[in-house]
């Protein structure tokens, strides 16, 4: 049949589903097939079929497996990262609830293409540095630094991969020597990074009266202190 | 525990108390027990701890993974009673010594 076009709806209204209002031929008439094919002298148009391609010529295989192979069922699922809580939008304070930071109130950057959350201290005001966070872990409050002057362009999740350390061949007192220098300082331009970032943050941050104090401080549970009637 | 900073201790989790195991007058099930969590005393309450993780800490003499302290860990499941009691489901049953 014909391809139809976008848009063109039925001439048949359903009665129930499966069952149209009109029959076959009052449907010949309605959709002017009788017309068609009187200003083309008694049938239907016909076009010539579209000459396929000439399919190149295939080999016969030189091997055939001898048990049946089976073809994996393509995957076209492409993953997004995790819905963010309407609570966490780019500049909300965040409580770390675990990890080496837990308690510490953390100002929220952007959401990274992994679904981690890019978050900082800002590292001089309570020592967190730029870092990826699970949104699981996190308690978004209602406290918004302003963050448009900063830049966080440049930061995903290829940023925060771990150098892969090169295979060295080990002898007995080069064992000991390699220990110690496995642990590396901080690359000069990612201490630049940071700075760059908290500046503009520290900007903001001075601006609100006790920010910068409420950043410092870590939050904990005190005696009397109910979590579900806390409000954040 | 000890780690290498000075220990500021924050307590981000609510302490509480095993009355129990899910029971009737004669017959007790061990694989559900009973926490009276601190601060909650309604089981309109409750609704905020349904489904929340849930750590019985204990210690031990012989050293594993490198720390004396064992835990099992377990969840909310749903509350029980009007007064703020919750029934809990652990990984593995609670030991009766828990239950002061």
């Amino acid at each position: 049949m014909a391809a139809k076009k976008a848009g063109a709806k039925s001439r048949n209204p359903e009665l129930i589903r499966g069952i149209g209002k009109y029959s076959r031929s009052k449907m010949y008439h309605k959709r002017g097939i009788w017309a068609i094919k009187a200003k083309h002298g008694g049938s239907l148009p016909r076009h010539e079929p579209k000459a396929a391609p000439p399919k190149p010529a295939a080999k016969p295989p030189k091997f055939y497996p001898a048990d049946d192979v089976k073809t994996p069922i393509p995957n076209h699922r492409k993953p997004k990262p995790t819905k963010l809580r309407p609570s966490i939008t780019p500049g909300t304070v965040l409580i770390l609830l675990a990890g080496r930071f837990m308690g510490k109130r953390v100002v929220f950057l952007k959401q990274l293409p992994s679904g981690l959350l890019l978050v900082t201290g800002p590292f001089k005001i309570n020592g967190v540095p730029l870092r990826r966070v699970n949104q699981a872990y996190v308690i978004g409050t209602s406290t918004k630094i302003d963050i448009s002057g900063v830049d966080v362009e440049k930061f995903d999740d290829k940023y925060f991969t771990k150098e892969k350390k090169k295979k060295t061949k080990k002898s007995e007192n080069e064992f000991f020597d390699a220990r110690i220098e496995e642990t590396k300082a901080l690359p000069q331009e990612k201490k630049d990074d940071q700075k760059a970032v908290d500046t503009q943050l520290i900007k903001a941050i001075e601006l609100v009266p006790d920010l910068k104090a409420y950043l410092g401080a870590r939050f904990s549970l005190r005696a009397g202190m109910k979590p579900h009637e806390l409000v954040f | 525990m000890v780690k290498g900073r000075q220990g500021e201790r924050v307590r981000l989790y609510v302490r509480g108390t095993i009355l129990g195991y899910k029971r009737s007058k004669s017959n007790q099930y061990e694989n559900t027990s009973l926490i009276q969590i601190e601060g909650v005393n309604t089981k309109e309450e409750v609704a905020w701890y349904c489904g929340k993780r849930m750590a019985y800490i204990y210690k031990a003499k012989i050293k594993s993974d490198g720390t004396r302290y064992r835990c099992i860990w377990g969840k909310v499941t749903r509350s029980h009673g009007n007064s703020g009691v919750v029934r809990a489901k652990f990984k593995s049953n609670l030991p009766p010594k828990s239950m002061v």
